[in-house]
Order: C-alpha cells, then structure tokens, then sequence
C-alpha cells in the first residue's frame, strides 16, 4: 500500500487545497496515496537529480483559478513533471499542478488509470473549463505536441502558439502566469522524432535520443514564473484581438528564455 | 394529484410508487409484470405500454401526472421488442398525456445517453452530445427515447415535462444495470484501466423523480448523487474482488465461463468513465441524495437477496 511513499510527500498531499473525500480521492478522480508516490519520486529527480533552479515561484497565486503557460523544451513531458514538483515542493502550502495529457495516453493501459490518479486529465477543453471553475492550477503548453518534438538544436525556440487556451481564460476570468523552462533539451535530447513507428502504437511520435532511450541526464533545469497577466474580455473576441494577446504572452516567455539562456551561457551549460 | 407510474413492477418504479402513496397521491401503474404484494391502494393495470388498454388507463383513469419508467435497459437477451418498447412506448405515453389532458411528465433516462471513450470528458453537462450512439449503438434506442421526451417540451408546451437523465443505481434490490455487473464475488475489470463510477442508492433516485414531478419540472436534467469513485474502489466496498483482465483476453471470454455476453460498447463503460455534472438539477429542486457511497455499497452487499426478477 504505501510501497514507495514518503510519509513527508503523503502529509504535503494532505495538506493540498483539493477537496479529498475520506477515501483520499477528490471529485477528478486524484488519488492521495497514488499521488505521493508518484510525487515520492519526482522528489527524488527534482530535488536529488537534477540541479533546479526556481526563480519567481511568488507569482503563483497561494490559491484560487490561474493558468500557468509555458514553452515545451523538447524530449518528453519532463518541463510539466518539473513545474508540478515545484509547485509542490516549493509552494507552502504546496499546490497540485493539473497538466493536459496527451489524448493517446488514456488509451493505454496502466497509463489512463496513472493519469487520471494523478490530475494529469486528459487534454480536453471541457476538462480545462471544469477545473479551472473548480480553482485548480491548469499548466497549459500552447505549443502542443510540436513542442515536445522539437529538435536538440531548437531546444529554446517557440513553435507556434494554439490560440484556445486565451479564450479559455477570458471565458474563465483566469489570470495566466507565463512561465519558462530551461534544460529540458539538455536533459533529454532528442535527435530524431520517429513519428511512422510513433503512430503505429498510437502516439504521435517516438524521440530518439543519441542513447536512443529518453534516460535523461544530470543537467541544469530553471524555471522562470513571471508576473500574472489579467486579460480582459469575453472569449467572444475577433482572432485578430485573441491573436494580440498570445503574441503578448508569447513575447512574455519569450523574453524568459532569452534572459535564462544568456545567465546559462555566463555559467557554462555544464553538465553536472 | 393521480399519478400514473409506467414501469411500476421495476425496483424504482416500485418505491417511487410508495413515496408518492406516502405523499398524499393517488398512483395507477401500468407494467406487463406483476407486483403481487403491491398496497391494494394501488391501482395496477397489467397491460403493455403500447397497446388500447394502456390508452384506456389513460382515458378512464384521468392522471393529472405521468412518470415514465416502462423502458427496458439491460443488453442481454435482447429482442427486436426491445426498440418498441423504448421508442413507440415514450412516444406513446406523450400522446395519450397529451389527448387526455396530463399537465406534467417525467421520462426517467440514463447517464449512458453521454457514452464513453478515451476522449470523453468527466462531468457532462446537459447540453453535451449523445455519443452513445456511436459509441455504444445498442443504446441507441434509449436515446431516441431520451430526446423524443425531450422535444415534448416545444412539441407539447402544456406538458410540463422533465427528462431526467439518472446515474447507475444500486441498492438493497441488487436489480440494475450495475447491480448486474458486481453480482458475482469476482469481478472481472480490464488490467489498467481504473474509470470513475457514479452512483446513486435506490432511495435516492426515486426521491429525485417524485421532487421533479412534484415541483413541475421542466427541461433536461442530469441526476447525479455522491462523487464518483474508482471501480476499483467500489469493487471493495461491494465485499467484491477485482479480477483485473488484459482487453484482448477480456473479450475472448466474454459470453464464457459465466461472463455475460455483451457487446463491444460495454466494454468501453468498464474502461473510461460516464460522470455527469447533476449541479443544475440541485439549483433548480434543492435535490441532496441522502446516502453516500459507502452507505449505498454497504446497502447493496448486506441485502438478503433479490427483489426476483
């Protein structure tokens, strides 16, 4: 039952803001016990592993809706394994990151059940609106599978931006957080994506990396959180308004990354 | 009011019937079954939805209300009867409410209408599609039936009419779709998947019909109790053990060894969830279900035996 929980990790997990029930399962379907152990883990990698650096976690809110938008640095899901273990372990009280997975995910099994456990539901806008309606903290990456596929030479480049998630928050009346994250394509990097094999089990694509496994190594990882944003409006806005506004959250990120990447380069981008 | 209950042998039938005696009303019933030691206060017709007789309960018993529950919901052996009955026997209820003067209705439906699939969305809300056509067409039927009650409410505004769409049921009668499914000690599920299951007591879901008809309800609404929990989890509070079973091997032994044989869409609704989001069906009746889960689970394992049937 407990097999790999920390008793630390499952007492964080009960002090998270989320209506668990007496059986330790909340309205999603997250469940305590599976969480910890999965956040027992990820504690592992993000406190012991990885050398992580944070700056800026003030600007999530301490409760409350808000959508935490983000750049993809390539490889696998490790930026939104990252930014919810920071949000955990370095929030007081610590909050409960709700990634959008993959729809091929709750096709396969053992991975559909981990998932939905652990609040990563799969990337509907019905779950989004569901969620954030129940104040939770969405971790939204506009760029879509295109940003984990990218490349290790692209690894701090922003592919296009899908433009739903601002009318989500406008309808919502969300306040978004942009974010960056830095030494994902380090950590993982990917040479080839194989998308022909990738779409023959069903996900868009397999990432090779030069060690062929997606193992990732002991790098540098930041992540910059910056100032809320408040957008104002409906969500019933023309393209061209919604369009300003992610380019304005884009440039925002953006700028996180430019300034990140320079601060690694003065350091060396060292492999521990 | 005079109450006219359609379906009234079923397990909810039979207490919506008994809460609405409780409540002051006068209740006719209507069921091909028998209900043998139903209170001789109650005025039972045993004659087919769908025939003259059922017109002339109509016609001679002059109900001011209707709940419709004379639809039949379980996969297996089915018929081509099956249809008719769903389809001809709801269009058949709202035309006689219409001609012979009803001023309000219930259809009594089922969260299935939502169906299921890896990308279907927890919480639906009412004006979600009916993707169990495609998901899950052996339901279609159920279906037609749920939106042809529905479009009473334009096609005869003078009904007030409410269509409920209630989740799985269970309860000391052990009848039901889910009762079916956790009947045996072991329970078969399919290895990795977990879905969230909704349910609702017995009790509960009968009080929801008898406060929809008692307020007049009208328009669509879903019927939800507590929070859903894991089918594994409700395994257990069944006193049920979970016999985790790989898909492919799943549907090998379907119809075998003492599994039903279902088809292939009711597999889906053991793998990825229906939950529906009953908030606007409380706002609108002040509806709380007074049983949670554990209650209902214990309910369910403790029960003597069957209603029969």
């Amino acid at each position: 039952m407990s097999l790999l929980v920390s008793r630390d990790v499952l007492a964080r997990v009960r002090r998270l803001e989320v209506p668990f029930d007496h059986h330790g399962i909340d309205p999603f379907g997250v469940e305590q016990v599976q969480l910890a152990r999965f956040l027992t883990v990820l504690g592992w990698f993000y406190r012991r592993y990885f050398d992580i650096t944070v700056h800026g976690i003030e600007h999530v809110p301490a409760r409350g809706r808000a959508m935490l938008v983000g750049n993809h640095s390539g490889g696998v899901a490790l930026d939104a394994a990252m930014v919810l273990a920071s949000l955990f372990f370095d929030m007081e009280p610590p909050r409960l990151g709700h990634g959008m997975a993959e729809k091929f995910l709750n096709r396969v099994p053992f991975a559909s059940t981990w998932t939905n456990r652990l609040g990563q539901l799969t990337g509907l806008p019905e779950h989004a609106v569901s969620l954030l309606e129940s104040d939770r903290l969405l971790m939204v990456f506009p760029e879509g599978a295109r940003g984990t596929a990218k490349l290790y030479g692209d690894r701090n480049s922003l592919v296009e931006f899908g433009t739903g998630f601002v009318r989500l928050a406008l309808r919502t009346r969300t306040p978004i957080i942009p974010f960056a994250f830095l030494g994902g394509g380090e950590a993982i990097p990917t040479v080839v994506n194989l998308v022909r094999l990738g779409q023959l089990f069903g996900m868009p694509y397999i990432p090779l990396t030069p060690w062929l496994l997606p193992v990732p190594r002991r790098v540098a990882l930041e992540i910059y959180y910056d100032e809320p944003i408040a957008l104002e409006g409906t969500g019933n806005e023309e393209d061209e308004v919604i369009i300003d506004h992610v380019d304005r959250i884009k440039s925002r990120i953006s700028a996180l990354i430019d300034s990140g990447v320079s601060i690694r380069r003065g350091r060396g981008e060292a492999v521990r | 009011m005079r109450v006219l209950v359609t379906g009234i042998a079923g397990k909810i039938g039979r207490i919506v019937a008994l809460r609405l005696r409780a409540g002051g009303h006068d209740v006719l019933g209507i069921d091909r079954r028998g209900w043998p030691d139903a209170p001789p206060e109650i005025e039972l017709h045993q004659v087919d939805i769908r025939k003259r007789a059922a017109e002339d309960v109509f016609r001679t018993g002059r109900p001011d209300a209707v709940v419709h529950m004379a639809t039949v919901t379980h996969l297996t052996g089915r018929s081509a009867d099956r249809d008719r009955i769903n389809l001809h026997g709801t269009r058949a209820v709202w035309e006689c409410s219409h001609q012979h003067g009803v001023k309000r209705a219930v259809f009594v439906g089922r969260h299935t209408y939502y169906g299921t699939g890896h990308d279907s969305p927890l919480y639906h809300r009412e004006d979600d599609p009916p993707m169990a056509v495609t998901s899950f067409p052996e339901l279609a039927d159920l279906v037609a039936a749920d939106l042809y009650a529905g479009s009473a409410l334009w096609r005869m505004p003078e009904i007030d009419t409410a269509v409920l769409r209630i989740c799985y049921t269970l309860g000391p009668s052990r009848t039901g779709t889910l009762a079916q499914f956790l009947r045996g000690p072991r329970v078969p599920t399919l290895l990795g998947f977990d879905p969230l299951f909704q349910f609702l007591h017995e009790g509960d879901a009968a009080d929801a019909i008898v406060l929809a008809l008692e307020r007049g309800l009208r328009g669509v609404y879903n019927v939800s109790g507590p929070e859903p929990i894991p089918l594994s989890l409700l395994i257990s509070l069944c006193g049920r053990s979970q016999v985790p079973i790989p898909e492919p091997l799943f549907r090998l032994l379907l119809g075998r060894f003492g599994l039903p044989r279902l088809p292939p869409g009711a597999l889906k609704h053991v793998k990825y969830p229906v939950v529906i989001d009953g908030s606007a069906f409380r706002a609108a009746t002040g509806y709380r279900h007074q049983r949670d889960g554990d209650a209902t689970a214990s309910e369910f394992r403790e029960a003597p035996s069957g209603l029969g049937e």
